[in-house]
């Protein structure tokens, strides 16, 4: 371990075996995932796969029907939890008729917090401006950043966005990948979820993968990718083959399925295996890095689970979108 | 406590910069000194006084009128609007703010900041009944005023009501319409937002009790049953405070005093233990 805490000190999210059925509909089937201290998770999965019931058992807004949450040690939905997390969950829930500020006034009152604390938040997410116009009148994007100003209140040690760029225009969206690993610069642990995956990719350490309710896999993002190959297409083949297991290990080298080799070392490491497949007498005719994106890893999984065979999958399918 | 002030704190910010809430006050304002000051004081203004209806009935009946105008009878007037639109308006209020909530999104944003569901919902209850007495204070006032001006005008002498006369009015006042709030409230947290809690609410309060209680002089079970509605309950209290001489609707004296209070009082305390309990558990989508 290398931070040298304890694993439960270091864990400011675990759900255990978290499930929630609405009558015959399973929502959420058994998810145990963690977060730990200082890191932004990702929380993927396609649109009602169960990323916001999950997150509302997390923060104590619906009863699991089995199964515990706790978060910072202490049991989901408790007050004194509740005050120590910030999040904006399946939309922003805002007063329509009161100004944006007003609407933050009234949530800082509840968080017992100083007005200062008001305009901070406003600040980070650019809204200082426009903080005296009514909220009905903001643009959906907006709505959104006021609602990541309302998760920031009182400088949480937890923030949980779930979707924070739905409605956001493209600058919109890497602003608020800013704001986030910002977040995470300052030690603030973050929990994302989005179908959005190159924004996941981007800016998170770990994921969790859920589908129909199920947490698929939960890892970091890059070993989920698998890291980065080296792709190597040299003739002839076998003496390529036999340079870049030595120089990578026998299980360092897998035969790509147009031919080519991925070779398990890192992109700086191209010019000493050329040099080296050139001294074997190897033609080479393309070196590359390569590496997986999240979203091919991500629709291998998804599709895989829901693929035809999978019985249990497939009734899930039919009985939770 | 701490938290439930602050929720309340909360509460009543957006409250006090709520329109609906203002329309619904503005409402009870304008309807209570129309029928409590303008239509009687139009109808005295506008009749005769000659030294043929002196010492006649017709006489007797118009002194009577401006004797409900003077200030000594500002208590009768403060709670005779309030078994009727004063209920109906301050269940439209506890409606309003309880119900929307729900489509808003905003109950579930109050319940992530950290104050605990109860005291979330007990902050809320605190601000309502804010507005509740608030309602009443500006009535008071405003009354004391018109009247004292009414006395002025026609050269009477101002006799102030006794401070017990007040005290019953307007602490019956306050417990008939903080039931009333409440019972709103109640049904829109139940129904989950505002549109059919008012809707119910009204047609229960303005109609069925009506209703019932025209059934109950026929059939002594329903006639047993009305006397523990809320409807029953609030014109009682009121009948006890003013008597029900002057036939305004809604003002009865179904049953004594004494037991409208308790009535009254047990609905208010039934009620808000029913929104804590509903809001403890329920799952907020």
């Amino acid at each position: 371990m290398d931070t040298g805490v304890n694993e439960t000190g270091e864990l400011v999210l675990r759900t255990d075996a978290l499930t929630k059925r609405y009558g015959d509909r399973v929502a959420v089937d058994g998810v145990s995932m963690t977060v730990r201290r200082g890191e932004v998770y990702g929380f993927l999965g396609h649109n009602g796969a169960g990323k916001t019931t999950t997150l509302r058992m997390v923060l104590g807004l619906v009863r699991p029907t089995a199964g515990r949450a706790s978060v910072l040690g202490r049991p989901a939905g408790r007050a004194d939890v509740t005050g120590r997390v910030g999040a904006l969950v399946e939309g922003p829930g805002f007063y329509p008729y009161l100004s944006g500020r007003d609407n933050l006034r009234s949530l800082a009152r509840y968080r017992h917090l100083p007005r200062a604390e008001v305009e901070r938040v406003l600040d980070l997410v650019d809204l200082a401006g426009r903080g005296d116009d009514a909220y009905k009148g903001y643009s959906l994007g907006m709505k959104q950043r006021l609602g990541v100003a309302a998760a920031l209140l009182g400088d949480p040690e937890l923030v949980i966005l779930d979707e924070p760029t739905n409605g956001l225009d493209p600058a919109g969206m890497a602003d608020m990948r800013e704001l986030v690993v910002s977040l995470a610069r300052g030690g603030r642990t973050v929990l994302l979820s989005s179908h959005l995956l190159t924004e996941v990719q981007e800016i998170c350490d770990r994921v969790g993968v859920i589908d129909h309710g199920r947490l698929l896999r939960e890892a970091a993002v890059a070993d989920l990718r698998g890291g980065i190959t080296v792709r190597v297409r040299a003739t002839p083949a076998d003496t390529a083959l036999a340079v870049a297991t030595r120089m990578a290990g026998p299980d360092g080298v897998r035969t790509l399925p147009d031919g080519a080799l991925g070779v398990g070392l890192p992109a700086s490491a191209a010019p000493d295996l050329t040099r080296a497949l050139v001294a074997a007498g190897v033609d080479v005719h393309e070196v590359a890095p390569s590496e997986r994106t999240l979203e091919e890893v991500f629709f291998e999984m998804t599709t895989g689970a829901a693929a035809p065979g999978s019985a249990s999958n497939a009734n899930m399918k039919e009985t939770v979108s | 406590m701490t938290a439930v002030l602050d929720s309340a704190r909360a509460e009543l910010l957006r409250l006090r910069k709520w329109p609906a809430v203002w329309i619904t006050v503005g409402a009870w304002i304008a309807l209570a000194l129309t029928f409590g000051y303008v239509f009687d004081y139009v109808s005295y203004a506008t009749g005769t006084e000659s030294f043929a209806t002196e010492g006649t009935t017709a006489g007797a009946a118009r002194d009577a009128l401006l004797t409900g105008l003077l200030p000594q009878a500002v208590p009768d007037v403060l709670v005779q609007g309030m078994p009727m639109f004063g209920g109906a308006l301050a269940m439209v209020l506890g409606a309003l703010v309880a119900g929307n909530g729900f489509g808003w999104g905003t109950w579930k944003t109050a319940f992530t900041q950290g104050p605990s569901r109860p005291a979330v919902v007990g902050g809320s209850l605190m601000a309502l009944s804010a507005f509740v007495v608030l309602i009443v204070a500006i009535t008071l006032v405003l009354f004391t005023v018109v009247s004292a001006g009414i006395a002025l005008t026609e050269g009477e002498a101002i006799t102030w009501p006794t401070a017990g006369d007040l005290a019953r009015a307007v602490g019956g006042g306050l417990l008939v319409l903080q039931m009333w709030a409440l019972l709103g409230y109640a049904v829109g947290i139940i129904a989950r937002g505002p549109a059919l809690a008012v809707g119910l609410g009204l047609v229960w309060a303005l109609v069925v009790e009506n209703l019932l209680r025209g059934v109950g002089s026929l059939l002594d079970a329903i006639e047993q049953l009305t006397h523990f509605l809320p409807g029953t309950a609030a014109g009682s209290l009121v009948g006890s405070l003013t008597g029900t001489g002057s036939g305004t609707p809604g003002v009865l004296d179904v049953i004594g005093g004494e037991q409208a209070v308790l009535t009254v009082a047990a609905y208010v305390v039934g009620l808000v233990v029913v929104v804590l309990t509903v809001m403890r558990r329920r799952d907020l989508a």
